[in-house]
């Protein structure tokens, strides 16, 4: 099984303040991997160094191989956590952005799911509800071919019969080469998407492994386990 | 076919189950050939890999058997199909037990309640 992403003695700083400490991960191809950790645990800076929107203050990243930079952005088809789209455009208009900008992108495919989620394809981008923006993102990044694909919150957004389509999108686009990373909060929605989880708080990761294996270990389900490991309440 | 997965207990082991009542409730009846891993994933809304891992498993118990290229088929056997009807039952039947116990109800107190209720139903 390949490697699609392995980070080294990876930190972060924020003007002083640690986000990442020291994480070393190596995540294979083929999986779909929750990343998962309460607020403020690192999740969305994990996810945007892979992306290479920010720099490591230490360590490296490589993704299938390569450093991560210009070659590895044609590799990765990231869903941020918020809207980068000129929102003045349309949908169609997004789409002709994302032919234009993306070798891997699968126009047909995307136009199908957009279908299916009934969005227009006329109306300016700045038009549509909270959770269509969402759909819209989220198909147009399910509709390229990548090898690493980063779901920033994919479902927080959007109401459960969407998120099960959603949920769906990724499953059936499951490809034995590609690896998906799914950060969220809504870990009963997906767990049963998921092949692994990655525990994540302060900075470090905590826990890692087969979702199956530790169900089979401890007989308690993802959601159960997070509860307990990121408990704010003491229990009665 | 309505998926659901509750507990702890591994997704691919639930999904076993599933199937199994699938072909027990003649939704998969014997020598029927069962949809692709895909279809069976993208239906459960589970990962295509844990929906193989659990056909591997079923066909490890000679449930489900690969023919080729042809896919996969309900076995024709019906002293596995029949085992598998006595596992579950027992599993369901030890589920049972454990939760009239919990209650202070014997297996013999659980079994006159069975019985009652089926009367009044009938």
């Amino acid at each position: 099984m390949d490697i699609v992403l392995q980070t080294s003695n990876l930190s972060k700083n924020y003007s002083g303040i640690r986000a990442l400490n020291n994480l070393n991960i190596a995540l294979p191809s083929g999986k779909i991997i929750g990343l998962l950790g309460p607020n403020g645990s690192g999740k969305t800076t994990l996810i945007k160094l892979i992306a290479g929107l920010l720099t490591p203050t230490e360590g490296s990243i490589e993704v299938c191989g390569v450093p991560v930079g210009p070659e590895t952005k044609s590799m990765i088809s990231y869903l941020p956590d918020r809207v980068y789209f000129n929102q003045s455009q349309t949908v169609e208009q997004l789409l002709n952005y994302f032919q234009d900008f993306y070798a891997d992108f699968d126009r047909q495919r995307a136009v199908s799911m957009l279908s299916m989620l009934r969005i227009p394809m006329n109306v300016k981008f700045k038009t549509l509800s909270k959770g269509a923006r969402e759909k819209v993102q989220l198909a147009l990044v399910m509709s390229r071919r990548a090898k690493l694909y980063l779901l920033d919150e994919p479902i927080a957004g959007v109401d459960p019969a969407a998120r099960d389509f959603i949920l769906h999108t990724i499953v059936t686009n499951y490809d034995p080469t590609a690896t998906v990373l799914i950060s969220t909060h809504l870990i009963a929605d997906v767990e049963p998407v998921l092949d692994e989880f990655l525990f994540i708080n302060m900075g470090q990761i905590i826990c890692l492994g087969s979702v199956d294996d530790m169900r089979d270990k401890t007989g308690k389900t993802l959601d159960e386990l997070f509860r307990e490991v990121f408990k704010c309440l003491p229990s009665l | 076919m309505v998926w659901k997965f509750s507990d702890g207990r591994p997704v691919y082991v639930q999904i076993m189950e599933h199937i199994q009542t699938a072909v027990l409730t003649g939704i998969f009846p014997p020598g029927s050939k069962i949809p692709s891993v895909r279809e069976l994933a993208a239906d459960a809304k589970v990962n295509p890999n844990t929906m193989q891992h659990a056909l591997q498993e079923l066909e490890q118990s000679m449930l489900l058997i690969t023919q080729g290229t042809l896919g996969r088929f309900v076995t024709q056997d019906s002293a596995v199909i029949d085992a598998a009807r006595n596992k579950l039952l027992h599993n369901l039947t030890q589920e049972c037990i454990k939760k009239y116990a919990a209650l202070g109800i014997s297996p013999e107190q659980a079994a006159n309640l069975l019985l009652e209720c089926g009367k009044r139903e009938a």
